[in-house]
């Protein structure tokens, strides 16, 4: 039994395109996992799917103009988590702008694509995710793009937690709530921009949120959560490439289906609940 | 020593005076009621000694000198509370959030910290919330973990914005009776907002009556009286005493609690008087 299982991982390793896969899949769900933390405990995770949609304006604009996707992902998420981080905290009201800004974002992508005929497969490999046709120089542009994220995270991590679990405190304490939020949105912008990449614009739920949300179902410390649910993101990325090898599946679909699974089966009341009230 | 001295203080939020030309002074170790009408000023009042905002004229002193944003020896219960629905972290991550919460960078405890936080708990009697999630806890529960929180870090003043709002009685007399006790003990200076006078009798020094632009600071005996209270309600105020407890009538109804009337008797006794329901 462990023998196959043992060669099936092998003989699925000895193609380059699925080492590929798993190293960029491994990046971007880490990042994902740790970033989608803070994004769920916020209870933002509407701008988070804001983000990815805006970012799809700039993927498709990118190309029409002969520059790599990501960059124009990347542009575009990072330009709109600073506007948004700047619209304020309220978040009243701010759904609603988010809202329009989203559709119109949409739109423009959409008018980018009218101009460029060919790009039919690449729009469905930029909403719905190619992680088999990723290569070597994309995986340095991923890890690159990744410890970015993961350094800016790392460097206002205290106040976001601080100013998320108690913005009233945390700004009497001093913690300048409007200038950590829009950093924050700017780390989400560089983190949606590399889980789409792997998953697709329209499936950055499955690594941002899903792995979270299960984390916080599961356990209750910070550290913990955030260990869990880059994990979660991790072994759902992979096995997700592992069932896709296996079945023929699309990647994006096997690792939106774990995700939800993950979610739903730590939701029931079928697992031993953590904390009981004693 | 005064820790808190206004000359000629004079505050305004967007051209309405919430306090004109007050001048009082509160001295160490003083428990102090804040009461007065809604809009009259007591959150405005704590945000200024908190260096949120300046007054536009006359002098405020805390602690001697001007009030700095994050100064650590106050401990501070904002009124408003924002908590996401649904948190799942536990309290002692959540307490613990505020410690250096303003510091950039990942967060990190020391073990002096963490003894720090576990010591406010056991005297906040809040030390069985540090392993539940905020999301399990009532809201009377929710209170004393904040509670906890305002009083980490041994603060010499204690700003306490409402602490009594959406708790059911018993609970009530529980946070009255957990400040007390501790701000007595270690001789720390309390402003106590609140709804109604009569549960704060027994307990406060002296009353700081806010209305009006006005602030009237004294003994229950100089303050709550007809003429003081009707110059800062704006209207014709009756003060009845029935039974120890004080009653501020306006055309025969109750000011401070419209709603339902006071009818059992307590003993107000400060000294050993009051048990703990939590």
């Amino acid at each position: 039994m462990i023998t196959t299982i043992i060669t099936a991982i092998t003989t699925m390793l000895e193609y380059d395109f699925m080492r590929n896969a798993f190293a960029a899949a491994g990046v971007a769900a880490v990042v994902s996992g740790l970033v989608g933390y803070f994004l769920v405990l916020r209870g933002q995770t509407f701008a988070g799917h804001a983000l990815s949609h805006i970012g799809f304006a700039g993927a498709t604009g990118a190309v029409l103009i002969g520059v790599a996707s990501v960059w124009g992902l990347v542009g575009f998420t990072v330009a709109a988590g600073i506007g948004m981080g700047l619209l304020g905290e309220r978040i009243s009201g701010r759904d609603v702008a988010i809202g329009v800004v989203l559709a119109l974002a949409l739109g423009f992508g959409l008018l980018f694509l009218h101009y460029y005929t060919a790009f039919a497969t690449q729009a469905t490999a930029l909403l719905f995710g190619n992680v088999l046709a990723v290569d070597r120089a994309m995986i340095g542009t991923l890890v690159g793009l990744g410890l970015i994220t993961l350094g800016g995270l790392a460097a206002i991590m205290r106040p976001l937690i601080f100013a998320s679990l108690q913005p009233e405190l945390a700004e009497a304490k001093g913690v300048p709530l409007r200038f950590v939020s829009t950093a924050f949105l700017t780390v989400v912008a560089l983190a949606v921009s590399e889980c789409a990449q792997i998953v697709g614009i329209l499936l950055v739920f499955s690594l941002m949120v899903g792995p979270p949300a299960t984390a916080q179902r599961l356990v209750t410390g910070l550290w913990s959560g955030m260990a869990l649910s880059a994990g979660l993101a991790l072994a759902e990325a992979w096995f997700g490439i592992a069932i896709a090898y296996h079945t023929d599946w699309p990647v994006s679909f096997c690792i939106a289906m774990l995700s939800a699974l993950g979610y739903f089966l730590s939701r029931g009341n079928f697992l031993p609940r953590q904390e009981q009230i004693i | 020593m005064n820790v808190i001295e206004l000359d000629g203080v004079t505050i305004g939020i967007g051209g309405r005076s919430i306090l004109a030309d007050a001048s009082f002074a509160i001295k160490r170790g003083e428990f102090i009621g804040v009461l007065g009408p809604n809009g009259a000023g007591k959150t405005t009042l704590m945000r200024a000694i908190l260096g949120l905002l300046s007054p536009s004229a006359g002098s405020l002193r805390v602690f001697g000198r001007a009030p700095e944003r994050g100064d650590p020896n106050i401990g501070y219960l904002p009124q408003v509370r924002t908590v996401v629905p649904d948190l799942r972290v536990r309290g002692f991550d959540f307490i613990a959030s505020s410690v250096h919460g303003e510091r950039w960078g990942v967060p990190s405890l020391t073990r002096a910290d963490r003894a720090m936080i576990d010591k406010t708990l056991v005297a906040a009697d809040a030390r069985d919330l540090a392993g539940r999630p905020l999301s399990d806890m009532s809201g009377g529960e929710r209170q004393r973990l904040l509670l906890a929180q305002a009083l980490l870090g041994e603060p010499q003043l204690l700003l306490l914005d409402e602490p009594l709002i959406s708790l059911d009685y018993r609970y009530q007399e529980a946070v009255i009776d957990l400040v007390r006790r501790f701000a007595r003990e270690r001789n720390i200076t309390v402003l106590f907002s609140a709804h109604e006078l009569n549960q704060l009798i027994g307990t406060i020094d002296r009353v700081l009556y806010l209305g009006n632009g006005h602030a009237a600071l004294g003994t229950l005996a100089e303050v709550a009286t007809a003429p003081v209270l009707s110059k800062l309600y704006g209207a014709d105020i009756q003060v009845v005493h029935a039974d120890g407890h004080i009653f501020v009538l306006s055309r025969g109804r109750d000011v401070e609690r419209s709603d339902h009337v006071h009818d059992e008797g307590h003993d107000h006794d400060h000294h050993h008087g009051h048990h703990h329901h939590a």
